[in-house]
């Protein structure tokens, strides 16, 4: 099947949708592809490198669009491209199929099989493709440049011979993927960095970023359906705005990552808590394009308010093309390899396949959008234990009543008792020693590791030889048979000693590092 | 004198304790080991000269003698021999049990009267009834355990009735043994028969008990005669009141049941379903083989070897069958050889792997693979998801899947190697007959199971040379 590459005609998107060096990966799928000319320019990719791994370059964007079977690109498609498409033909873009479900009905109008890279479940299996977290992880990372730029200082701290510069200090909401880059790239540079989220089991990634985790004084725990965050109760967002409003005084700059999916972006940055910060501060808002967590963030644009710069851009990921352009095009590729299983050019859309499923969203003229929900991939750790059949104990386990054990033990006590009363005392002391040397064995043995069962009790096996001391206390005996069989057990216990400390000796040499 | 000789068993005492507890880590085993040897010095040497009065020739030449004999055999003995071993000692520290219980009974020193007469009595009862179950338990497991017995467990029908049965022919000898040697005052031989009657049962019941074990039960057996020379020392530490031999007899008694109760957990058993015996039998057997078919794919030398190269992480899981083999120097070859190409090699090792508790560790260590890159299953079972290639070396219940996935599977709940976990595995086998639990391995039919056939040293050897 071939492969159409066109250029994004979106004004200031700068991604292609592949690389030379994963156009070079797809063709050895079986596929052959067609580019358009220049549009790998904007993210650095020359049309000689795409010709030199045997990428037809075509200057004309219609044959691209009417003649191949397969389309992909980055953003969505516009109007007058979907006019080029034709009934049979696939699409693999980013779509938000949430927000534009007028382009999904033209697409299954027009019969085109289309996946969104955005759709992708976010399962182990699917990590590969997971399109949504290559490009969260550079926005995090262009949004600690970008307030950089419009930050007025270092970000590191200094002692200079002009004197002491304080570190910035940042505050990251949201510690998605995004958040997480964003943590990264900050401490990096030598800010100081908070970080808070809704999700309290994301503490220890924020904190293997070397970044402090702001915790708040409340319960409730936000980890939603597939790794999302979910919306809050009302109280906790009151706690939650009284830290931002303590936190706005104090940091220099704030990166803002909060999203529920399929919702606008919350707002948690007030106007009055950019009045509180000091001048020169900057707000890095990556909602913006669904509206912004800042109250006064306007959407692909830098304001200045109070002093305070509110950077909106909502295109971070084309803003470092090159780079974005790679790791899409390998989520792209790792899609098209899942799909094409036999490596002969073949696309199948496998519906039984819960990752394909998930990102089909146009399929035979009918929209497949929303898929059924996705099933968590990491078991929550709130959630009641069920015994999996993988579970080794589950089958075996006895059923043991409770009543055994107390059983059990009133006959020990009892016992214990009916020796204590009849038993002599000279019999007591010695039972004393024995049950006491009974817990210390109990105790010594419990450590040994397993490596060394064979030596112990060949050892243990030796040490028990010591019953030779009855027979040694019976050789002298002036009876004949007494002292025959005293003599002969002497001779045993003696093999067992001497076979026992040399074997366990012999073994022991072996055990070295 | 006897003052002396009390303080040396004190000290005997601890220094046994010490050798135990030297025992639980590689670095300080070998020390635990000469604490013990000391210790037994102290206690023979105090013994000798503080009570011994008379005879003392055939003593020094028992000492020799047998001193001697152990020495050999313990040189002499193959590293693969070791249970056969183990077991064989076990069974002398039983006989000795029951002629040291059949000397003191007829020793005419030995007076007691009324309930400690009675006491005396029930202990040197109980010490010949543990040794002589040891003693015949023991030399059955050597049997078994060298070959020279079929390892396959017997079965006779109402084998439970049976041992109820010698159950209670000993309570009621015992019962008779005491009454009349309560009432024949100072007489040698009154009592005598009773004695004699249960000793003839306690090593019958000793016999049907290990026969009845199948072999991938003995670790459990080892582990367990281990314990009973132990309770049998203690026995006769009573009989004798003696406190040297009861705290070692118990120190031995209960690291040989804690081994026991480790290696039953191992199997996900319970010990009595162990000693009741009849594992892997008729009714289990019939289910596992029916719910497996399939089509195992066989591999030559070549592929392992090259297989072996390109992988970065390689799990070996050794069995009995490398064991059998004498394969651990090969795989310890094979294993420096890939280490050198800066691949890495760990070792997996079920707890009841082999025939005894630690048996493979002991092969390998001798074949010297550096212990730290053995492992225990605990430690490497999440590991397996990482792992390019695992080598399964004449191992078969211990890596069956079927463990987890068919819960009427007769291994259901063991806890196995999950090797399948893995990118590909390679088991070496002979053939494709069943393990000991008799339960066919579904792993052997997985899709990235390959199978190689043949004996496990001389497979092994041809992937070395093609390394």
């Amino acid at each position: 099947m071939k492969i159409g590459i066109p250029r994004e005609i979106r004004h200031g998107e700068k991604r292609v949708a592949a690389t030379p060096e994963v156009a070079l990966e797809i063709q050895k799928l079986g596929f052959s592809i067609a580019m358009e000319a220049g549009a790998g320019d904007a993210a650095s990719f020359e049309d000689s490198a795409f010709h030199a791994v045997g990428v037809d370059v075509l200057n004309d964007p219609v044959s691209i669009w009417s003649n191949s079977d397969i389309i992909i690109k980055v953003r969505p498609p516009e109007d007058e491209e979907i006019e080029l498409m034709s009934s049979g033909q696939a699409l693999i873009c980013f779509l938000w199929p949430a927000q534009n479900r007028e382009l999904l009905e033209t697409l299954s109008a027009k019969g085109v099989t289309t996946l969104a890279m955005d759709s992708i479940p976010r399962i182990s299996r699917a990590q590969k493709m997971d399109a949504l977290s290559s490009m969260a992880n550079i926005a995090g990372y262009r949004a600690v440049i970008e307030a950089a730029q419009h930050f007025g200082r270092f970000f590191t701290g200094q002692i200079t011979a002009a004197g002491k510069i304080p570190p910035a200090k940042v505050l990251v909401i949201g510690a998605g993927v995004a958040g997480l880059a964003a943590i990264g790239a900050a401490r990096a540079m030598g800010a100081i960095v908070r970080a808070f989220d809704t999700r309290p089991e994301v503490k220890e990634q924020v904190e293997s970023m070397d970044g402090e985790f702001l915790l708040l004084d409340f319960e409730e725990d936000a980890s939603g359906e597939g790794g999302y965050a979910k919306t809050m109760s009302e109280e906790f967002i009151k706690a939650e705005m009284a830290l931002f409003a303590d936190q706005a005084k104090e940091v220099d700059i704030i990166i803002t990552t909060a999203l529920i999916p399929g919702k606008p972006a919350p707002e948690l940055i007030t106007s009055e808590m950019v009045h509180s910060m000091k001048p020169g501060s900057v707000i890095v808002d990556l909602a913006a394009e669904q509206g912004g967590n800042c109250a006064l963030t306007e959407a692909d644009k830098v304001v200045k308010k109070e002093g305070v710069s509110i950077i909106g851009y909502t295109d971070l990921p084309s803003r470092l093309a090159s780079q974005s352009s790679q790791l899409y095009g390998t989520n792209l590729r790792h899609l098209l390899t899942d799909m094409c299983p036999d490596k002969n050019g073949q696309l199948i859309v496998d519906m039984d396949d819960e990752v394909i499923r998930g990102a089909t969203v146009v399929k035979n003229q009918e929209i497949t959008w929303p898929p059924p929900a996705p099933k968590l991939s990491v078991e929550k750790k709130k959630a009641p234990e069920k015994p999996s059949v993988s579970e080794p104990t589950l089958i075996a386990k006895p059923r043991q009543s409770r009543l055994m054990p107390i059983l059990s033990l009133s006959v020990a006590v009892l016992a214990l008792l009916g020796v204590g009363a009849v038993a002599p005392p000279s019999f007591l002391e010695h039972f004393t020693v024995f049950v006491l040397a009974c817990f210390i064995g109990y105790m010594v043995i419990w450590n040994v590791t397993p490596a060394l069962h064979t030596p112990l009790m060949s050892v243990t096996n030796s040490i028990s030889s010591i019953i030779i001391i009855g027979a040694l206390l019976q050789v002298s005996s002036a009876e004949s048979p007494i002292m025959w069989m005293a003599g002969l057990t002497i001779l045993i216990t003696s093999i067992n000693i001497a076979g026992g400390f040399a074997v366990t000796r012999r073994m022991l040499e072996m055990f070295r590092k | 004198m006897s003052g002396v000789v009390t303080v040396a068993y004190i000290g005997a005492t601890i220094l046994f304790i010490l050798a135990l507890g030297g025992l639980s880590h590689p670095e300080t085993a070998r020390r635990g080991n000469l604490y013990g040897m000391v210790g037994m010095s102290i206690a023979l040497l105090a013994t000798v000269l503080g009570v011994v009065t008379d005879h003392h020739l055939l003593l020094v030449l028992g000492l020799i003698v047998g001193g001697a004999i152990g020495i050999i055999l313990a040189r002499r003995v193959q590293m693969t021999q070791m249970p056969e071993l183990v077991a064989i000692l076990h069974s002398l520290v039983g006989l000795a049990a029951v002629l040291v219980g059949f000397a003191n009974f007829m020793d005419p020193e030995v007076h007691f009267e009324g309930v400690e007469q009675t006491i005396h009595d029930i202990e040197v009862y109980l010490s010949i009834l543990i040794g002589a179950v040891t003693f015949s338990g023991s030399v059955i497991a050597f049997g078994k355990l060298s070959g020279k017995i079929s390892g396959a467990p017997l079965v006779i029908p109402g084998r439970h009735w049976l041992n109820l049965g010698l159950l209670i022919i000993t309570i009621v000898v015992g019962w008779q043994f005491v009454n009349e040697s309560a009432n024949a005052g100072i007489g040698i031989t009154s009592g005598l028969n009773p004695l004699i009657i249960m000793t003839a049962v306690a090593l019958l019941f000793g016999i049907h008990m290990v026969m009845a074990i199948g072999g991938a039960d003995m670790p459990v057996v080892v582990s367990m005669l281990n314990s009973y020379s132990g309770w049998a020392a203690a026995a006769t530490g009573f009989m004798l009141s003696n406190n040297l031999l009861i705290v070692t007899g118990a120190l031995v008694g209960s690291s040989g049941a804690i081994l026991s109760y480790i290696m039953c957990r191992a199997m996900n058993r319970k010990f009595l379903a162990v000693i009741a015996g009849g594992f892997g039998t008729s009714d289990s057997a019939s289910k596992g083989d029916s719910a497996v078919q399939g089509e195992a794919i066989a591999i030559e030398s070549i592929e392992v070897a090259s297989l072996l190269s390109g992988a970065k992480e390689i799990m070996i899981i050794p069995g009995y069958g490398m064991a059998v083999a004498q394969a651990q120097h090969t795989v310890c070859e094979i294993t420096k050889v890939l280490r050198s190409k800066g691949i890495n090699v760990r070792f997996g090792i079920h707890p009841v792997a082999g025939r005894m508790p630690g048996h493979m560790n002991v092969l390998l260590a001798e074949a010297r693979v550096p212990y730290d890159i053995v492992f225990e299953m605990d430690e490497i079972n999440q590991d397996f998801s990482n792992v390019d290639v695992s080598i399964i070396i004449g191992a078969n219940d211990i890596v069956n899947p079927s463990a987890q996935e068919e819960p009427d599977s007769p291994i259901a709940g063991m806890p196995v190697l999950e090797a399948w976990k893995g990118k590909a595995t390679v088991v070496l086998k002979r053939s494709m007959a069943t393990g000991y639990a008799g339960v066919q391995n579904p792993l052997f039919f997985k899709e990235n199971t390959r199978m190689l056939f043949g004996d496990a040293r001389e497979s092994l050897d041809a992937v070395l040379r093609e390394l």
